[in-house]
């Protein structure tokens, strides 16, 4: 077991655990940020994505030994108001259907806009395809991030 | 606790009750069972109510805020919205007043609390508007008493009751007076056109818990103190249990106990990550009482049975086999499908704390009533000890209708006597069992004069076979001498309910086969299909003119027969759990392999009463369907699933991923359900495409296996 300092969401953590815990489970049962979802636990799913210095990263199979200092953010950091672009795009479109996959999906979606302020479809395609849905949201999702990167359709 | 057996003639009393509340308001106990049910269980008729007495209810406050209570578990299916919103409608109230709490298991107030079937819409659609009805009869008749004038002078509008010259009072007014009231036994529901909620698209209920990561589904539950359980399970079915080594886990720091139940092992650990690590360090040893079928030897079995005579007979009308003796020529074929695991995206996982006093569960199920009764029975409890709380669920596709997991989580709280909660690795999600069965049709029908005048279908399966009715949908009445006959092998693999049970493969054999068929009698299929529906001449279970509306349209909306150069297109359609469900698939072939491009799809599921969550349902089973249709597929050697994740077992994703265009055919029918109605049609509208492209008939799933089509 070893102290580590974390910066989750602005907000300043020490944790102690074993050094190869991954992430996802320290924010899940040592910081109570819950929103950061298990699903395959060998970064093929894409439902543990957070930000890891504005990167989308799988937090499922990151050692906590190696985060220590970096800047991360879960989808509880997205915004203070539930009003990132995205957020808003997905509640306008409607498009969970479980929800269980979309912080995931948020996540990966929002590291894209920072990226690229105005995403092709096909931009958008290839880069949410590492974000598994099995209840299939995909048009709605792919329909939301289109709809994030256009500011003035999302505020009209 | 006196209880009584309800009758028709206290129905009116045990259809609703009110109380005043506390905190100022009025809470209408809604029994929706009893509207159903004759056979409801009653409170005695004097007790109070209060809120652990109804769980289906609607609350008013005085400030005018109503909240409703969602009887039945949350699985992405969105009856947490669409339920509420039959209530909604008829108590006359702004949509954006109301708040939507899931209600605690409650067998005593409900009936059929439980997710599977596509049926909760369809079974709630009176009941629930009743009691909406019945609460805003009484808020009107408290307004009349307010304003000393008759009842029938005055209407109600999105939370008030007004009066011919303009004036209102809202309902938190009312409430007060409309709590003391006689309960009205025959309220009339309104009629499909004066509808302002149902019809109307409604946003998911919880849109902002979801976007922001609030802890709302089974696996983010969390008590204080509670320990964290993985399980060592046997790694091929059938296996047993001979011994085990724990002690390289023990030596982990947070490990609390390793222990044998049922023929598994329990890792218990003060956080997840060390369970699962723990979990890993077990050494046990497992033994078997003789070779265990693979998927080869499966299949052999299979071929075998189907080309025997040890059927069991779900239908007979007619002769087919004097028909297929007269018969110019017949067509057979044999149509052959893998076991799935569902793969919800939440790891199956519950909480359990037993204690001397009380069984508290909570966690995603789709069936609380029936896990209840198995943890029950499984501890020696009683079933007034056992409390089950649904959280919302990161999927279900019928693998939460078996509450395995639910019995596991509670054994392991009961030995260790301490709130646990057992979480699933995707490798034991994926390797646990309860699969889609494995499945094969061999379908022989035949031909004279230009006419289909024979069906016969013959079912082989593992561990299951069809319901006997669905051997009465289409195209019998079509076809006068029509037989299905069934037959199955059985081994320790287990098998259940999976999105669309039955029907989802159960399309593609014959919708693939009508395809054939079309092709033999050099006739386009919709033409054929459209033939063969006005040819019905016996009750079916089906209506011709709906199944046929829905056919014109999809091929109206798709251009039927006109696509664009290197498109091309396929069609399928299906009477499918209640709802009428046509489609056209269309792809192009590159590198030989068949790449979706667009899918139409028309749907009679009578009134849509959500639009927006009817369109998620119908564009997501498509999908789904295609995904698993292209890639799914659970291989077994000697009873071992030969793949545990997502590296090695392929779920569609969004680059794959078609546009999906969807009509639904306007109707005054009473709604039917929409989670798995257009799955089952898509597999045989990609096949029946892929053929018009390549020539290449595929009859067995998945169609992509090693990076090429797979042909049997």
């Amino acid at each position: 077991m070893e102290k580590f300092r974390l910066k989750i969401n602005k907000k300043k953590y020490q944790v102690e655990v074993d050094a190869a815990t991954p992430l996802l489970w320290v924010l899940r049962d040592e910081l109570n940020l819950m929103g950061t979802k298990f699903g395959c636990g060998i970064g093929q799913c894409g439902a543990c994505t957070v930000h890891l210095n504005g990167s989308p990263t799988r937090s499922c199979l990151l050692p906590v030994a190696a985060v220590a200092g970096s800047e991360i953010t879960t989808i509880e950091g997205l915004s203070k108001e539930n009003d990132h672009p995205i957020q808003k795009a997905w509640k306008a479109l409607d498009v969970p259907q479980c929800g269980y996959c979309q912080a995931g999906q948020i996540m990966t979606a929002s590291a894209l806009l920072e990226e690229n302020k105005a995403p092709s479809r096909d931009e958008v395609r290839e880069a949410m395809q590492g974000n598994i849905c099995r209840c299939a949201a995909y048009n709605k999702i792919e329909e939301a991030v289109l709809l994030a990167a256009d500011e003035n359709k999302l505020n009209s | 606790m006196r209880h009584m057996k309800a009758t028709k003639n206290i129905e009116r009393r045990s259809f609703l009750k009110t109380t005043l509340l506390a905190s100022g308001g009025i809470l209408f106990g809604v029994n929706y069972a009893s509207a159903i049910s004759n056979e409801a269980t009653l409170f005695d008729a004097d007790e109070k109510l209060n809120f652990h007495d109804f769980n289906a209810f609607i609350k008013i406050a005085t400030n005018g805020k109503v909240t409703i209570y969602s009887p039945n578990p949350e699985i992405g299916q969105g009856v947490k919205t669409s339920m509420p919103m039959l209530i909604a409608e008829e108590l006359d109230v702004a949509w954006g007043d109301v708040i939507v709490e899931q209600a605690k298991l409650d067998t005593e107030k409900y009936q059929r609390q439980l997710a599977g079937g596509s049926q909760s819409i369809r079974k709630a659609w009176k009941p629930l508007r009743k009691s909406g009805a019945t609460a805003r009869q009484m808020l009107l008749e408290a307004a009349a008493i307010e304003w000393k004038i008759p009842k029938e002078s005055l209407f109600t509008k999105e939370g008030y009751v007004y009066r011919s010259d303009g004036k209102k009072i809202s309902y938190g007014k009312l409430v007060e007076v409309a709590a003391k009231l006689e309960v009205p036994s025959n309220v009339i529901l309104k009629k499909p056109k004066d509808f302002t909620i149902i019809g109307k698209g409604k946003g998911n209920m919880d849109i902002d818990n979801i976007t922001t990561g609030k802890p709302i589904y089974g696996i983010d539950y969390k008590v204080d103190n509670m320990l964290y359980a993985a399980v060592v399970r046997p790694p091929a079915f059938g296996q047993k249990l001979l011994s085990f080594d724990a002690s390289e886990s023990m030596k982990l720091k947070g490990v609390v106990s390793v222990f044998e139940f049922d023929n598994n092992i329990a890792v218990v650990a003060n956080n997840t990550w060390t369970a699962f690590s723990a979990k890993k360090m077990v050494q046990a040893k497992w033994s078997s009482d003789g070779a265990i079928d693979g998927t080869s030897e499966m299949d052999q079995k299979m071929h075998q049975l189907l080309a025997g005579e040890s059927f069991k007979n779900w239908k007979t009308s007619d002769d087919v086999v004097a028909a297929n003796e007269e018969a110019e020529f017949v067509l057979e074929e044999i149509y052959e499908s893998p076991f799935l695991p569902h793969n919800c995206m939440e790891p199956m996982n519950f909480f359990a704390n037993v204690t001397d006093a009380k069984v508290e569960l909570v966690g995603p199920i789709q069936t609380p009533e029936g896990s209840r009764k198995n943890v029950a029975n499984k501890l020696g409890r009683k079933i007034s000890d056992i409390s089950v709380e649904m959280t919302r669920m990161g999927g279900g596709f019928g693998r939460r209708l078996n509450g395995d997991f639910v019995v596991d989580a509670a054994v392991i709280s009961n030995k260790l006597r301490k709130p646990v909660k057992l979480v699933y690795t995707r490798e034991d999600d994926m390797t646990g069992g309860v699969y889609k069965p494995c499945v094969k049709y061999k379908i022989k029908a035949g031909i004279k004069n230009n006419e289909v005048v024979s069906y016969h279908l013959k079912e082989a399966a593992v561990n299951w076979t069809m319901y006997r009715h669905n051997a009465s949908n289409f195209p019998f009445g079509a076809i006068s001498n029509y037989q299905v006959d069934v037959a199955k092998i059985q081994n320790d693999i287990t098998v259940g309910f999976w999105r669309a049970p039955v029907s989802n493969f159960l399309a593609f054999a014959e919708q693939s086969f009508f395809d054939e068929l079309s092709r033999k009698l050099e006739v386009d299929p919709i033409k054929q299909r459209l033939k063969m529906l006005a040819a019905v001449n016996r009750k079916t279970n089906y209506s011709v003119q709906r199944f046929s509306n829905v056919i014109k349209q999809v091929a109206k909306d798709a251009n039927w027969g006109k696509t664009q150069k290197n498109r091309f297109q396929g069609f399928s359609a299906y009477y499918s759990h209640s709802t009428y469900v046509a489609e056209i698939v269309e792809i192009e072939m590159i590198d030989d392999l068949p790449v979706v491009k667009k899918v139409f799809c028309a749907v009679d599921c009578g009134v849509v009463v959500n639009p927006t969550g009817a369109e998620n349902q119908v564009v997501g089973g498509i999908i789904d369907g295609l995904g698993h249709s292209l890639f799914g597929e659970l291989e077994f050697e000697k009873g071992k699933p030969k793949v545990n994740n997502y590296d090695r077992y392929r779920l569609i994703r969004m680059n794959e991923t078609p546009k999906v265009y969807c009509s639904f055919i306007e109707s005054d029918e009473d709604p039917t359900g929409l989670g798995e109605p257009t799955l089952p049609p898509v597999s045989a509208a990609l096949a029946n495409a892929i053929y018009a492209a390549s020539g290449k008939r595929l009859r067995k799933l998945p169609f992509i296996k090693d990076w090429e089509l797979n042909i049997s």
